[in-house]
């Protein structure tokens, strides 16, 4: 067990696998000696040299298409895209090249690579820098959507992530880089599609992810002190879905609020409440609420910008409303 | 001269085995046999011949949306094929991809595509993957006129040029871009011309004539095995059909559809002139080839018609590797 | 080219006022005054003064993310943009854009771009625009070296070509894709050799001399106005700074940086002026002040501004409030 920060984990998760399979590597913008925009390759090219760590031109399509091909035949790369603002400039390459090839080919492909990539707000990054957009990815099938909310699952979804035989889309968030913890040495995997539970509690359920993660944290201990024993709950990976435990935590509290950044509509909060009122409405005793950033683009001035993004007292509110 | 013989004879085969199938694929679409689109090769013949007779099983290809021309010379198998282009269960795809998404990748066949311009990244980190692992395989990418203005055209012969890797960008210029001619999508007479734009060498070449096609492409391999990097060939053909079958091509001009479709244009009768004036072969040697192959074709057929429909379950396989 | 005084002159106010303008934007921005990603773009003010002297208030431009130079010399208000760098109310886009999306419509400022090769799209469509509406106003289409390496960077000159739209593509070459080297991301020597494959003139020029942007931009603006469609004009220039503040650039060669700054764009021009005796000490010394008080104005009006209302989140989503 090693005390690092997120933004180490994910590299410690990138450079364990790259030290024990040689067909992982990294290709992006800035991704070699300058180590990517925020810090995450830094040292992985001195460590591993130019034909595993590679800067590309600034050209989104063919980052996402050569993965795909290169995966198509065997290899493992790790795509950077250095904002998850920028997917739009190679969604074809995510969409309909590297999830459809599978099932396309009836089954005679795989698409082992991963899509990393910074989402979120609070940087007064503006409209085009700052987004969550994860529902573009859980809409597509054949893409894993992996979103990290702790330093020990930045490292272990990484690990699992680049093991596994499909396109990965690896969602990082920016707030996070420098959140610190306990995580475990070497080869440490946690497995896609299995929550955790980072809060135990009886009264309310709180399904949250990625920084949203953390901020629910923050408000349940808040509200212990209020004496409502909120239960958090990281799903971790998106796609595939550890409803079960969803599930499972409702049918302990009977009460569910869902805390996400993206925008609210579409957002994937509407999948987990759909997913709960047909699979387990008879747990609840309260309507399900979600919190979540408003339909709007992200804006700059920072009065702005923290007004958008959704806040320990809003999932405060929301908790309290169903007492 | 027994080399070229025997090479120019096997390239004949080919050409003729992709004509009679793609012949047989139209009639049967037209009789309402398979559903979806269907993209006729016909005319083209040449140019996946040529090229594919330079290549090893080893090494990989990415096609495009008119791709049974590329996928039979790079070795696919016509039964597989034709079941797919049914949906049938013993298909390349088992059914799931149609005549679009044909793939083999144990051939090295990494799929037709549905998106124009798709296969030229997709070919790129192919041609990247045996760099990495310091084979000497090489890709082709098989891409249209119309995919020449695409992006994925730009983004990938920088990085390919950048990083000399091992691929061949070959454009079938058929003179459309789905209706539209080549004048009118874009203002340049040589796809070839845009080479200079990365660096790395480009021709144009009769795109109807399989030798010169095949030596261009020789060339071009030999040295993306060497680790030269890219090469773009252009060969300038003509697409016979449609964009899609059902497509009547009113936007063409029939005197040029009447020249490109004679004798003199059409590149299975100039392979066959050349065959029988240098005595490789003689008029039945050539009627043989042709009969074989619709004897092939037809048995294609026969296991399609004969071959199951997938099981309704199918439809959840395959999404993801478990 | 006869040049009158009362241009050169101008070119000089437009550049240092530039110069103090970015230098204060970096300081304030060190300071915590200015949120969000600055790009700098010291070092190339000779590109924004030379080419926005060849258009008019009506001429469409499309920019990038390090483009507070090429507005202020098309005109744009300093005490709104400075506004808008603070994220004031007051500010270009009421602080709802920041440094990367400043705009202007009235002055035909289509917008800063926070997303590389965005704005090739943009001003195609701009300049598609003003031919359809025949109007005789153009679009310019200004970029980086590392944009130039974009799909759309193809997509867009591809289609400019085909329809002749009147827009002149800018490259301002400053020797980096953020952190990469031209050497290392462009295939070819020039991103100017790319005109070649689109058919269209390129054309690649000092971008530290001013005069020879303007020369160079003239007459691309005059065929694009008489309807003889775009150029691609390169500039080479140096970025002085890193790729955004705060990137300390240890990826660039200290030599090279101190060559660079030695070809600053500003005394060189001021010695011409001076010798030429176009300028005398005086005359420049006044132009430094009053872009001095120019600057000096900006800021204290954006640290006056008001914040935005929090209700300003929901506004300005669709074009009426749903």
């Amino acid at each position: 067990m090693t005390q690092m920060s997120y933004m180490e984990a994910i590299r410690d998760g990138m450079r364990v696998e790259m030290k024990r399979d040689s067909g992982v590597y990294i290709a992006g913008e800035d991704v070699a000696q300058f180590g990517g925009c925020f810090g995450v390759t830094a040292g992985l090219y001195d460590e591993f040299g130019p034909d595993r760590v590679m800067n590309t031109p600034i050209s989104e399509a063919v980052i996402v298409g050569h993965a795909v091909g290169a995966a198509a035949l065997g290899l493992r790369p790790i795509a950077e895209i250095m904002f998850v603002d920028f997917m739009g400039c190679c969604m074809d390459e995510l969409h309909n090249q590297a999830a459809k090839m599978k099932y396309m080919f009836g089954g005679k492909a795989k698409v082992p690579m991963v899509v990393r990539t910074p989402c979120g707000a609070g940087l007064g990054a503006a409209a085009q820098h700052s987004q969550c957009l994860e529902s573009w990815f859980t809409h597509i099938a054949g893409v894993k959507t992996v979103m990290p909310g702790t330093a020990a699952d930045a490292k272990g979804l990484m690990i699992a992530a680049i093991r596994d035989d499909n396109p990965v889309m690896y969602i990082e968030h920016k707030q996070l880089l420098g959140l610190t913890g306990d995580v475990p040495d070497g080869e440490y995997v946690v497995p896609l599609g299995k929550a955790d539970i980072k809060r135990e509690g009886s009264d309310v359920t709180i399904v949250a992810w990625s920084w949203m993660l953390q901020k629910s944290l923050a408000a349940a201990e808040k509200l212990a002190a209020e004496g409502i024993n909120v239960e958090v709950l990281d799903p971790r990976t998106l796609v595939p879905l550890d409803k079960d435990a969803i599930l499972k935590s409702v049918s302990k509290t009977g009460k569910l609020v869902i805390v996400h950044e993206e925008i609210k509509t579409s957002g994937f909060g509407g999948e987990i409440s759909a997913i709960v009122a047909e699979e387990g409405f008879d747990y609840l005793d309260a309507p399900i609420k979600r919190v979540a950033a408003p339909d709007t683009p992200i804006p700059f001035s920072p009065i702005l910008e923290q007004t958008f993004i959704p806040s320990e007292e809003k999932i405060i509110e929301a908790v309290k409303a169903l007492f | 001269m027994a080399e070229k013989k025997e090479q120019l004879l096997e390239m004949y085969k080919t050409m003729v085995r992709i004509r009679t199938f793609e012949k047989e694929a139209i009639d049967l679409f037209a009789a309402g046999k398979f559903p979806g689109f269907v993209h006729s090769y016909l005319g083209e013949e040449a140019i996946a011949t040529g090229v594919c007779a330079n290549l090893k099983d080893s090494d990989y290809i990415c096609s495009t949306h008119r791709g049974h021309g590329h996928l039979i010379a790079k070795g696919g198998k016509l039964d597989l094929m034709m079941a797919e282009l049914y949906g049938k269960s013993t298909g390349y795809c088992k059914g799931k991809g149609g005549s679009m998404h044909i793939a083999d990748v144990d051939l090295g066949i990494l799929g037709a595509n549905g998106i124009v311009g798709a296969g030229m990244p997709i070919a790129t980190g192919a041609a990247f993957a045996c760099k990495y692992r310091k084979t000497d395989n090489v890709a082709i990418a098989f891409f249209g006129d119309g995919a020449s203005d695409r992006a994925t055209f730009h983004e990938s012969l920088n990085l390919a040029s950048i990083w000399k890797l091992p691929v061949v960008f070959v454009c079938e210029n058929n003179g459309w871009a789905i209706s539209n001619s080549q004048e009118n999508h874009q203002n340049i007479t040589d796809v070839s011309d845009r080479a200079t734009a990365y660096g790395i060498p480009g021709v144009s070449i009769d795109g109807n004539d399989v030798m010169a096609i095949s030596e261009a492409a020789e060339e071009a391999i030999k040295r993306a095995r060497k680790g030269d990097g890219p090469t773009l060939i252009e060969c300038k053909t003509w697409r016979h059909r449609g964009h899609f079958e059902g497509d009547p091509g009113a936007y063409k001009d029939p005197k040029d559809q009447e020249e490109w479709l004679s004798d003199a244009k059409d590149a299975l009768v100039r392979v066959e002139k050349k065959l029988i004036e240098l005595k490789y072969a003689n008029k039945a040697d050539l009627d043989k080839v042709k009969a074989d192959a619709q004897t092939e074709v037809d048995a294609a057929v026969k296991f399609a018609e004969q071959s199951p429909d997938p099981d309704p379950s199918e439809v959840l396989t395959d999404v993801y590797t478990v | 080219m006869d040049i009158q005084k009362k241009q050169l002159l101008e070119f000089y106010q437009q550049m240092v006022t530039i110069r103090i303008f970015e230098s204060r934007v970096c300081e304030l921005f060190a300071a915590g005054q200015i949120p969000g990603f600055v790009h700098s773009s010291l070092g190339q003010e000779a590109i924004a003064a030379g080419v926005m002297a060849c258009v008019e208030k009506d001429d469409k431009v499309g920019l990038h993310h390090r483009s507070h130079g090429e507005m202020i010399a098309k005109g744009a208000d300093m005490n709104k943009m400075m506004a808008e760098l603070f994220g004031k109310a007051t500010g270009t886009c009421k602080g709802k854009g920041g440094s990367m999306h400043i705009a202007d419509m009235d002055l035909g400022i289509l917008g800063a771009n926070g997303i590389l090769g965005a704005g090739y799209a943009i001003a195609t469509g701009a300049a598609f625009a003003c031919q359809y509406n025949e109007t005789k106003d153009i679009a310019l289409c200004l970029f980086g070296d590392g944009q130039s390496n974009r799909g759309p960077f193809h997509e867009s000159l591809n289609v400019a070509a085909l329809w002749k739209l009147p827009i002149v593509f800018i490259c301002e070459n400053n020797g980096f894709g953020l952190s990469n080297p031209v050497k290392e991301h462009l295939a070819t020597d020039c991103v100017s050799d790319r005109a070649a494959a689109y058919g269209i003139p390129g054309v690649t020029v000092d971008g530290n001399d001013v005069l020879a942007v303007y020369e160079t931009t003239l007459e691309a603006v005059d065929r694009a106005r008489k309807g003889n469609g775009p150029s691609l004009l390169e500039f080479t220039t140096w970025r002085w700074h890193g790729h955004f503040e705060g990137d300390p650039a240890v990826y660039k060669d200290a030599q090279e940086q101190e060559e660079w700054l030695k070809k600053d764009p500003i005394p060189r021009f001021a010695k011409q002026l001076l010798e030429q005796k176009n300028a005398t000490q005086a005359e420049l010394d006044e132009m430094q002040a009053k872009g001095e008080a120019l600057v000096d104005a900006a800021v204290k009006f954006a640290e006056e501004s008001p914040w935005p209302d929090v209700s300003e989140l929901f506004t300005d989503v669709y074009d009426r409030q749903m």
